[in-house]
């Protein structure tokens, strides 16, 4: 049908669908010959997509997005038929800040909004100690990392801008800046988290997915012009995928075996299982913590991209100020997600369930209410 | 050259020896104000004090999505611009990611003095990868010779065979297996290796 094709990755849990999809064959038996190329930057996996050098991608859902708004690159438009993983990331911060906020915690521990209060407990401390800001890494200006942590610390009291520092540090550069000081916590996919606290440095205080119910968090990416042209291709794709995100969900052993490959993630099993599991350790004294809800690959509707989880990326984009807010891009942004593609090539006939955001704070979110979105929140970039 | 003539160029390369070629290179052209930057730790902090108009960084350097950051957060940079050349020109884009290398416009740099320090960029990334091809074929040949060395050594050994006798034979081996002596050599190594 189509030539050989190539497709960038980078090497985090969450893109196990892609992988699986290729190593165990089922692109294959879809008549598709497809070469993974591991890739070191996201900057790098976005460039090498929009100038035709990989034929698709594993791709932060908001990157999408921004190349088809044509906001901080190149304008390309991007077409996302099947959600990788959703939700997936996790909060980690040093031992130091995690007494800090615990000696300031009112409320569970794992409830976000009372460590966001706690949060700006500590941050109005240290101001008034004269200490320098608090600061938080996430891994792209354009990462549903950088607009989980916004979220939270915002939903507080904490302005992202001007209360700490948010820096971009490339994932595998997370734990040695914990460990030195540079950062004081970290906004990140896995396995970094559970490497921070395996190495004793850092404490699991929130999986993304007490934030919210669910997040688009990578999307496999092709340009529309690709789409366009080679839609048998692109349907093969999404069904080679789909095929693997069952087999994932149904064998986390062996998908976990797949993915620590050295050619692939390159990290022990072990740690990816725990990963597909949602069973985090979550502090260096051991304690662990479960959530069904860590990383969905394929369950529960997972894989099925919403244009809801679209809107809800733009409406930050919007909040923290990287993009006006008009119709027009919200549009834009919606239509980058494409469950049409995604139910033709599967089979799907009707949305599996995944419509739903599940903000812990302010109220539901909806594509057709994005001003209110907006409104809700005191901290923002965002101006009427 | 004036400041004004002269841009202040930032490499960002954690290799030594490509940094060292590109800085030379730019240096010959004529551009004075390079400085080469190699530590990762506190990069934002480092471009922030040196300023720079342009930045040249290797693809395969994580910190690329770093820098993605100061083209967003606007206050920290004067004015801050598109990367590559021109969102226009896919070619020089195209040729530049090929190459390896990916140059930021910091400070509003006119397309027409940015496009030749990127070109020689290229130029002297294509060189670099040239050369290391060649360091990688002139190690392996080097490696070859050692493993065909220690299988004359085996067959002048175990067979009585002169030197030339052991080469031969090696090299008439290889030819009728249609495959490279080196290869043969090392599965008589492997075999003397598993007989012993």
């Amino acid at each position: 049908m189509t030539g050989p094709l190539r497709i960038g990755f980078i090497p985090l849990v969450d893109a196990a669908a892609l992988i699986v999809a290729v190593d165990k064959g089922f692109t294959a038996a879809e008549g598709l010959d497809v070469t993974l190329v591991r890739e070191v930057s996201w900057s790098n996996v976005r460039d090498k997509l929009n100038i035709g050098l990989f034929d698709a991608a594993h791709l932060l859902a908001p990157v999408a997005i921004a190349s088809s708004l044509g906001i901080g690159h190149v304008k390309v438009p991007i077409v996302a038929p099947f959600n990788l993983g959703v939700n997936g990331n996790a909060i980690t911060v040093t031992p130091a800040l995690h007494a800090a906020l615990m000696a300031e915690l009112e409320g569970d521990r794992f409830d976000p909004m009372a460590t966001a209060l706690a949060l700006a407990r500590v941050v109005a401390a240290r101001r008034k100690a004269g200490a320098e800001p608090l600061t938080f890494g996430m891994t792209f200006p354009f990462s549903t990392h950088n607009y989980q942590l916004r979220f939270w610390m915002a939903a507080g009291g904490v302005d992202p801008d001007e209360d700490v520092r948010l820096v971009v540090l490339p994932p595998p550069y997370m734990v040695d800046s914990l460990a030195n000081g540079h950062v004081d916590a970290f906004c990140v996919g896995a396995p970094w988290n559970s490497i921070a606290v395996d190495l004793g440095i850092g404490h699991i205080l929130h999986f993304v997915s007490d934030i919210l119910v669910r997040a688009a968090e990578k999307v496999l990416a092709v340009r529309q012009s690709w789409a366009d042209k080679n839609p048998d291709a692109l349907a093969a794709l999404v069904r080679a995928c789909g095929r693997a995100a069952d087999f994932i969900e149904q064998s986390h052993v062996e998908a976990a075996q797949i993915l620590a490959k050295p050619e692939r993630i390159d990290v022990d099993a072990e740690v990816i299982k725990r990963t597909l599991d949602g069973r985090l350790k979550i502090s260096p004294d051991g304690t662990f913590r479960e959530s069904p809800r860590y990383l969905l690959v394929g369950r529960e509707g997972a894989a099925r991209p919403e244009p809801i989880q679209a809107a809800w990326l733009y409406a930050q984009m919007v909040r923290w100020g990287q993009i006006p807010l008009s119709e027009e891009a919200l549009n834009t942004a919606m239509g980058v997600f494409r469950p049409d593609i995604y139910d033709a090539a599967t089979g799907t006939a009707a949305p599996a369930g995944g419509a739903e955001i599940g903000a812990f704070a302010g109220p539901a979110f909806s594509a057709d209410d994005v001003i209110g979105h907006l409104r809700a929140f005191k901290i923002g970039r965002w101006r009427a | 050259m004036s400041a004004e003539q002269s841009p202040k160029i930032v490499i960002v390369d954690e290799s030594p020896i490509r940094a060292a070629i590109l800085e030379e290179g730019l240096r010959e052209a004529g551009f004075t104000g390079v400085v080469r930057v190699s530590e990762m730790q506190g990069l934002l902090a480092r471009i922030y004090a040196l300023d720079p108009d342009v930045i040249v960084i290797d693809l395969e350097n994580p910190s690329r999505d770093v820098l993605e950051q100061m083209f967003q957060v606007s206050r920290a940079v004067r004015r801050p611009i598109a990367m590559f050349v021109d969102q226009s020109d896919a070619a020089s884009i195209q040729a530049s990611v090929e190459a390896g290398v990916s140059a930021y416009i910091v400070d509003g740099l006119k397309k027409e003095r940015i496009k030749p320090i990127l070109d020689l960029c290229i130029s002297r990334f294509n060189a670099f990868s040239k050369l290391q091809d060649e360091l990688e074929r002139t190690k392996s040949a080097l490696e070859d010779r050692k493993v065909i060395d220690r299988a004359k050594g085996i067959l002048m050994k175990m067979k009585g065979f002169t030197e030339e006798e052991a080469y031969v034979l090696l090299r008439s081996t290889a030819m009728r297996e249609k495959k490279k002596i080196g290869e043969i050599a090392q599965s008589i190594l492997t075999a003397s290796e598993m007989l012993k």
